[in-house]
């Protein structure tokens, strides 16, 4: 929990830090490396919304249905509108999958454990099954995304790709600082409460289904908003996006991440897409033992996740 | 004296058991209740219905005139009603002034004052200070400064009573229930626990219903006695009358009559 000490929030110093050394340093990484962090963003953003839901212990494993949305908002905004602005697509993306969020969350807010686990992962399954259905979507296939431009103007091949990336770090950061906030609030102190004791959240005279609800949606939106760029970064979105496995990652993601603090999730992400790319490289064939090996020497070694590996240093400093 | 809660012909089936059978009762502003009676008599099942936790199948509840029959435990909090549990209700993984700053936040929520700019400065309505002053200020008049830091769940039996009535005085509530806000205590802890807390209760001048098989800390803090028998009130008056009843004497305290 936030302690009042003075001096400031060493998270948002973090938080500013990062965002400016990305932005000076960015143009000198080379391509591929802003492309993982183009993706280790979406990611992370999702993984940002889980982080929400686990500290109120609960665990969706249908994230993916809201990254698909946002995936497939951004994609109609260019098919159906000639819409291709980075922007426009995350902010549509997250807006579509934060309605769908606010509508499902009636009834998944009634549900916990694994009832809200598998309620999360069959909505999810059904998008996936009504998109390989859908010719006009490019059924299994997907279908490509217009190239991403920025308030109108489309960079030089070579800029796209620190564009996007700056696009996505700057909406990271925005998103990171606001669910920092939210944390700090009565309602967001609640996620632990709810977590213990839900009959005393009731008996103090709150609605815990509410604080779910609530926290659903924007778990939702920054899905959506993370789909988007997904979309946008890599130029082609299918159904996979809203398949089980997808969701399986992020929470992956979040485990190896821990729920300590916001900046947590788009370090995981970085590291995990790190492994990823690092195991198929060595291993096309086995890259998920690769990876299945690091979670399990993670969960035995650092149960609350890397961020606790901070943590540690901090207090030892 | 007023009255500020009154019950009426509230009934309660589970099957074929009679949980709560046409019980009656008008509670006074300000008074000390004491609710006795052996185990599945019906006292839990009347704070379940008083607290929302239960809907009754007749019978209604009003509250300084209002219907509150129907309303989920959540709003019943709001209006001023609040309970602590025969098991501790607490936050277990947090630490005990977290517990509290919980409760806190939610008083605050509730007062709309959810504070997302300004949440250091509000002050806690009712209290006019700060949460982190009034946590400290409610954990000192229960003795429990000293486990602050402390996890919720590893607390010693005692201190979990008195942070679950803690919790429940929070919102300073206008009528306070508390279900055997001793058991599972010592017996010399007793005293001291329900002496603490009706003097936390008089500071704050709240309406008190307590669960309580200990006649002698009854007959010490009660102003009145419902004595609860098969989901039936066999006798309500003040606890010397009320324990000198021949059907109290037969079916609650064990003795003969």
């Amino acid at each position: 929990m936030n302690r009042t000490e003075a001096g400031p929030d060493r998270t948002v110093v973090l938080l500013l830090a990062s965002f400016s050394i990305l932005a000076v340093t960015g143009p000198w990484l080379p391509q591929w490396a802003m492309f993982i962090m183009t993706i280790a963003v979406a990611r992370g953003l999702v993984v940002l919304g889980l982080l929400l839901l686990l500290r109120a212990g609960l665990v969706s494993f249908g994230q993916a249905l809201f990254y698909c949305l946002g995936a497939y908002s951004a994609g109609a905004l260019g098919r159906f509108f000639g819409i291709s602005d980075i922007f426009v697509e995350m902010l549509v993306g997250g807006a579509v999958a934060a309605a769908t969020a606010f509508v499902l969350g009636f009834l998944l807010a009634r549900y916990r454990g694994i009832f809200f686990g598998l309620l999360s992962l069959a909505l999810s399954m059904i998008l996936y099954g009504l998109l390989v259905k859908s010719e006009a979507l490019g059924s299994t296939d997907g279908f490509n995304i217009l190239p991403s431009t920025l308030f109108g103007i489309r960079p030089g091949a070579e800029w796209v790709r620190y564009a996007v990336l700056l696009s996505a770090a700057a909406v990271a950061l925005v998103a990171a600082l606001l669910v920092h906030r939210y944390l700090g609030t009565p309602l967001g102190r609640l996620a632990p409460a709810i977590k213990d004791n839900e009959i005393r959240v009731e008996y103090m005279g709150a609605s815990a289904r509410r604080a779910v609800h609530v926290k659903y949606v924007i778990a939702g939106a920054l899905a959506g908003v993370g789909g988007a760029l997904a979309a946008t970064a890599v130029g082609h979105i299918d159904p996979e996006m809203a398949y089980w496995t997808t969701s399986g990652e992020f929470i992956f993601i979040a485990i190896l991440a821990g729920t300590g603090n916001v900046i947590a999730p788009f370090v995981g992400a970085l590291i995990y897409g790190a492994i990823h790319t690092l195991a198929y490289d060595l291993s096309p064939n086995t890259w998920q033992m690769s990876l299945g090996a690091a979670l399990l020497v993670l969960i035995v070694f650092l149960p609350e996740g890397i961020w606790s590996l901070f943590n540690r240093y901090v207090r030892h400093s | 004296m007023s009255v500020i809660l009154d019950a009426q012909g509230l009934t309660k089936n589970f099957g074929a058991v009679t949980a709560a059978n046409e019980v009656s009762a008008a509670i006074e502003k300000d008074s000390v209740v004491g609710l006795i009676g052996t185990n599945g008599a019906g006292k839990t099942t009347f704070i379940n219905i008083v607290t929302g936790y239960l809907k009754p199948d007749r019978g209604s509840i009003a509250y300084e005139g209002r219907d509150i029959t129907r309303l989920p435990p959540r709003d019943i909090t709001r209006l001023g009603i609040c309970r602590s549990f025969q098991i501790p209700q607490l936050y277990g993984s947090l630490s005990v002034f977290d517990n509290m700053m919980i409760g806190i936040g939610i008083v605050l929520r509730n007062a709309g004052l959810a504070g997302y700019l300004s949440r250091r400065a509000a002050l806690v309505p009712g209290y006019g200070e700060p949460a982190e002053a009034v946590a400290e200020r409610i954990l000192a008049r229960f003795g429990l400064l000293e486990y602050r830091e402390r996890n919720a769940q590893v607390l010693p039996g005692g201190a979990r009573k008195l942070l679950d009535i803690a919790l429940a005085m929070v919102a300073r509530p206008r009528i306070l229930l508390l279900d055997e806000p001793t058991s599972g205590v010592s017996a010399q802890e007793k005293f001291g626990i329900m002496q603490m807390v009706l003097e936390a209760v008089r500071a704050e001048g709240a309406t008190v219903l307590f669960v309580e098989h200990d006649m002698e800390v009854v007959s010490r803090f009660a102003q009145r006695v419902l004595a609860f028998y098969d989901g039936r009130i066999i006798a309500d008056a003040p606890p010397r009358d009320a324990l000198a009843h021949p059907e109290v004497k037969r079916y609650v305290v064990g003795t003969r009559a």
